[in-house]
């Protein structure tokens, strides 16, 4: 019965195919790549760990054969896999070893393999569950520990993000000042119990000490603001340096946002280390310093690689995800939900964000898992009540004011500036980026992040709408100005004839603004420029950094302003024909808080060019559901004017910039180019590596995969027939030739390689040959090779194929791996196909 | 569990005893606090009103009390204004979380989550401190000065962990138990390393 198991396990031996990545760096080609996978891979920390095995490899032995009868009946049968596994005999060798069907850092698993060695797992419980108790309660606790594991991240995210949430305000508020009364408290709740804060200023209260006060003795005056400046400058200073230096010792991968990275890796990418723990703790930590900082950024992007990172560490404590690549992809897509559910307070927001933007493979069970772990998520986050308002994001809005269908107008025209900045942006910023990535200037990073940070404190103290934080600026610009608001952007002429107290609270009519509000005008003005240029710059520097919140706040000042002067301009022209029919003198006809939400949202869409996901994060943080239309227009616009510009939105745009292997599902391949043209070896190349399916010795598969940089082999029956039989993986089959050589005894370089089923007769004083069959993928993918290349592109996407044999005739012509079509397509794009660089 | 307007702690611990394989019992203390009394409030804001300034009022009542009737001390109008004045008025009723979830083993009235923050942080600086200074200057003085020349050809030479790999061979001579501990964490730096090269020289990664 070991065959059952070895099969289930090794049937789709990986792919390979192509070269390996070009860079010389990865070219682990040489057989001390095994080496040191043996020393890395045991390790929690590892995107993979090894399937099937760990890599102590006393303790193979342990691991359960399943050789209790009754299986072979299971052969492991897809549609496509034709051949019926051997009945071979027992053979020692054929033991699993360790570290077969595993993937090296860098690569793209096979989706296809994965998955169906879930199924046959799966398969194999089920069968076993009706002969013992036992067993059906395995089965149970199988089923079930999806969920637990849901649980599990939900809870752990949530409170993840609590604590971030916690620590970052406060330590935003520390740049300016401290509490007396217990340094822990931020400035709202060193005030909280306080009766000082007047209606005016309501921040004020004895417990909270500025800088200034602490160090000369008084906030007021020049000099007291100059101490003020200097010690906003220096803690900016220090918790960017802080950040910036934590990351490059402890963790380089906890820089940037993270959603590109997520994004390759579920669509099957492997960086081993990315959700690992050290990048899970450093870029927590670093994320509450990068915020408070002052810098342009925001926490929402990196809280999904935080969230990621939380259920790849979860998933090592269930074997059937620890296990499987594919299994602890739906994972991790239902953990990128959690992270914009935290980010935003958005349960339903999040699960379809994870369906709109990151996922690659998302069934309906891991919609309603991301849905289950969402709410958990939420609910863990409101019980910790961050912000202490009962709300799960600062910036949290509620207002009912009416809107009339005129006002499309404005809001389309938001959307079309949320569009052209979106383009602009990603070309400045992907411009900036390579920059980066090419010249001198990174190398730098400390020095980069550093005066960054100098210039934004610099700059940014002065105004005091970029001097709040990037979530404050958002909160103070949805605000909508009732009697209960004190704040600048509210300083509109007292009505003193109205008469007033009829009305409670909301619904105030329109009313001139006051000189404090044209103030706060060119203020907001200033800071939308700024805002504009600074987060170009920021965006992509090695401190976790997220572009939700600056898009957002960019265009919720334009929204502002445009509201703003739409309201005025209603006030003094009630006799316009537009105006006539809907505001007439003393109603509340325009609300600017409306059109900075509309605005942000625009902005987000132009950047992210997200739709559907964008609109309902909008109406979970507003709780208000008649502003659906006016954000749906304006985030349908703005991804119409940003689409005209250049189809790829930021992540993909950053994707494409470090060449990882993602095929987009968006993208439509329309060119007429056949598999032939498309497959290795070229008409120039010298012919296709293969194995034979015998009568190869140790050594000349040695010497063949040596020769070579492919990461698989094609092995057929001849040389001469070229008829393919199957696949064999370069790593497998290095790992396996050591270990026959290390433990089987007598296997000498002219020992024979065997991938048939019955050995031939052999002399007798031969060496035992080693018989690699267990490797082979016997039902390696095909196509003839005038297949057109559309064709084959979907089926590589819908299918998540590593590598696919092109045939002519039955006789085994080529092969084609997705860097190749992604070359290819690169190719037909007329961009340098030699920026696809991992495999 | 929600108890409002405490006005002294309630303090629940919970033992949890968890059974292993072995004789090795783990005890868990956990300590809640529910709502500290300080932690719920009754935030009036009054608008301007006539003559009257706006005026913000807070008072530490219970959901049923927070209303302007008895949170807005003292009524600024007379007994016929008092209606129109508090229709004005907005209250709402807000609770935070310093108090709601604390493990005082740790401290005793501080912000668990504000404590914990800067520990990891300080742990983190700390070790970082060591790893750059002090272990260069323990491995000079315990393996003299040749071993730390031969690398200098290494690319991060100045940062941390740039002598993980010398470590390491000489580490596989005595296997025990600190040596396996010593072991993971230099497979961790060298970890690190590779991390650092792809992504800060070589721009393979995350640019």
């Amino acid at each position: 019965m070991f065959r059952f198991w070895k099969r289930a396990n090794w049937k789709y031996t990986i792919l390979g195919g192509g070269e390996r990545m070009d860079n010389a760096g990865y070219n682990t080609g040489s057989f001390d790549g095994l080496h040191q996978v043996s020393d890395d891979v045991d390790d929690d920390d590892e995107m993979v760990d090894i399937a099937g095995a760990t890599l102590d490899f006393s303790n193979t032995d342990d691991d359960p054969p399943l050789n209790s009868g009754g299986y072979e009946e299971h052969s492991p049968g897809r549609g496509m896999n034709g051949a019926g596994g051997p009945t071979a005999m027992m053979d020692p060798l054929e033991d699993p070893v360790p570290g077969v069907g595993t993937y090296e850092d860098f690569n793209t698993i096979d989706w296809v393999r994965e998955k169906s060695k879930d199924r046959d797992r799966h398969r194999e419980i089920t069968s076993k569950s009706k002969e013992s108790m036992g067993a059906l309660l395995h089965r149970i606790s199988d089923a079930f520990s999806g969920w637990l594991l849901m649980l599990l991240v939900g809870l752990m995210s949530g409170a993840l993000a609590g604590g971030i949430d916690i620590s970052a305000h406060w330590l935003t508020d520390m740049k300016e000042g401290v509490c007396l009364n217990g340094f822990w408290f931020n400035h709202e709740h060193c005030c909280w119990t306080s009766n000082e804060p007047t209606f005016k200023e309501r921040d004020k209260c004895p417990d909270w000490k500025s800088w200034a006060e602490l160090i000369v003795g008084t906030g007021e005056g020049g000099f007291a603001y100059v101490v003020n400046y200097m010690m906003f400058m220096f803690w900016a200073l220090l918790f960017s340096f802080l950040a910036v230096t934590l990351v490059k010792s402890f963790a380089p991968y906890a820089c940037g946002s993270g959603i590109p990275e997520i994004k390759t890796i579920l669509s099957g990418f492997i960086i081993r280390g990315y959700l690992g723990k050290w990048t899970l703790i450093v870029k927590t930590i670093t994320l509450v310093l990068a915020v408070s900082s002052g810098l342009s950024l925001g926490k929402e992007g990196p809280l999904v690689h935080v969230a990621c990172c939380c259920a790849n560490i979860l998933c090592h404590l269930f074997t059937k995800y620890r296990k499987n690549e594919a299994k602890r992809r739906e994972v991790l897509s239902a953990a990128a939900a959690v992270g914009v559910s935290v980010a935003f307070g958005a349960p339903i927001g999040g699960v379809l964000f994870s369906l709109e933007e990151v996922s690659y493979y998302f069934p309906l069970k891991t919609l309603w898992r991301s849905f289950f772990a969402a709410l958990v998520a939420a609910f863990t986050l409101r019980s910790i009540n961050p912000f202490g308002n009962s709300r799960l994001v600062l910036f949290y809005v509620e207002f009912h004011a009416p809107w009339h269908l005129l006002e499309l107008g404005p809001f389309i025209l938001l959307g079309i500036f949320g569009g052209l900045w979106g383009a602009l942006f990603i070309r400045a910023n992907i411009a900036w980026c390579r920059r980066r990535k090419t010249t001198l200037l990174g190398h730098y990073p400390i020095v980069e992040v550093l005066v960054v940070a100098g210039v934004t404190a610099l700059v940014s103290f002065p105004n005091s709408y970029t001097r709040m934080s990037g979530a404050e600026l958002i909160k103070e610009l949805f605000n909508d100005c009732s009697l209960l608001d004190s704040s600048q952007l509210c300083r509109y002429k007292q009505d003193t004839n109205a008469t007033a107290g009829t009305s409670a609270g909301n619904g105030l009519a329109d009313r001139p603004a006051d000189s404090g509000l044209y103030t706060a005008l060119w203020q907001l003005s200033l800071a939308l420029l700024f805002k504009m240029g600074i987060t170009v710059v920021t965006f992509g520097m090695k401190v976790p950094s997220g572009l939700f919140i600056p898009s957002m706040a960019v265009g919720a000042i334009a929204g502002r302003l445009l509201g703003v002067g739409m309201e005025q301009l209603a006030y003094y022209n009630h006799d316009w024909a537009i105006f006539r029919g809907w505001c007439t003198p003393g109603a509340d006809c325009i609300t600017p808080g409306l059109y900075a939400m509309v605005g942000a949202a625009a902005c987000l869409g132009g950047v992210t060019r997200m739709t559907v996901s964008l609109v309902v994060i909008m109406f979970e943080l507003t709780g208000g559901l008649e502003y659906i239309v006016p954000l749906m227009a304006a985030t349908m616009t703005s991804k119409w004017v940003a689409d005209a510009f250049g189809r790829e939105g930021i992540y993909e745009a950053h994707i494409r910039l470090n060449g990882y292997p993602f095929l987009e599902p968006k993208e439509e391949f329309e060119h007429k180019s056949l598999a032939v043209d498309v497959m290795r070896p070229r008409r120039a190349d010298p012919a296709l590596a293969v194995l034979t399916q015998e009568g190869m010795t140790v050594e000349e598969a040695e010497a063949l995969v040596a020769s070579t940089r492919y990461s698989g082999f094609p092995v057929v029956v001849s040389q001469e027939s070229q008829r393919l039989v199957g696949f064999v993986l370069r790593r497998d089959l290095l790992i396996s030739i050591d270990n026959a050589r290390q433990r089987q005894e007598g296997v000498v370089s002219s020992s024979q390689v065997l991938f048939t089923e019955h050995p031939p007769a052999q002399a007798a004083d031969a060496p035992p040959p080693v018989r690699l069959r267990s490797l082979l993928d016997l039902s390696p993918f095909t196509v003839a090779d005038h297949t057109p290349m559309d064709i084959t592109v979907d089926i590589f996407r819908k299918l998540g194929l590593r590598q696919c044999l092109v045939t002519h005739n039955g006789r085994l012509l080529g092969i084609i791996t997705k860097k190749d079509i992604l070359k290819h397509m690169a190719q037909m794009a007329n961009r340098d196909p030699d920026s696809i660089l991992f495999n | 569990m929600w108890l409002p307007n405490s006005k002294i702690y309630c303090i629940i611990v919970k033992t949890i005893t968890l059974d292993g394989p072995s004789e090795n019992k783990l005890t868990l203390h956990i300590v809640f606090i529910l709502q500290n009394s300080e932690d719920i409030r009754c935030k009036c804001i009054c608008p301007p009103y006539r003559d009257i300034e706006g005026q913000i009022y807070k008072q530490n009542v219970s959901l049923k009390d927070c209303n302007c009737l008895h949170v807005v001390e003292p009524m600024p109008v007379d007994g016929k204004d008092v209606e129109a004045y508090c229709l004005r008025c907005e209250c709402k009723y807000e609770e935070r979380s310093s108090g709601t979830i604390k493990v005082i083993t740790i401290i005793r009235y501080g912000d668990a989550t504000i404590i914990m923050y800067l520990s990891i942080l300080g742990l983190l600086l700390l070790y970082m401190v060591y790893l750059t200074l002090l272990e260069p200057m323990l491995k000079r003085r315990l393996f003299g000065h040749s071993q730390l020349i031969q690398n200098d050809d290494d690319v991060g030479d100045q940062q941390p962990f740039a002598n993980a790999h010398n470590v390491l061979s000489r580490s596989h001579s005595r296997p025990n138990v600190l040596n396996k501990v010593e072991h993971a964490q230099q497979r961790w730096r060298r970890q690190v390393q590779e991390q650092r090269k792809s992504v800060f020289d070589r721009h393979v990664v995350l640019s």
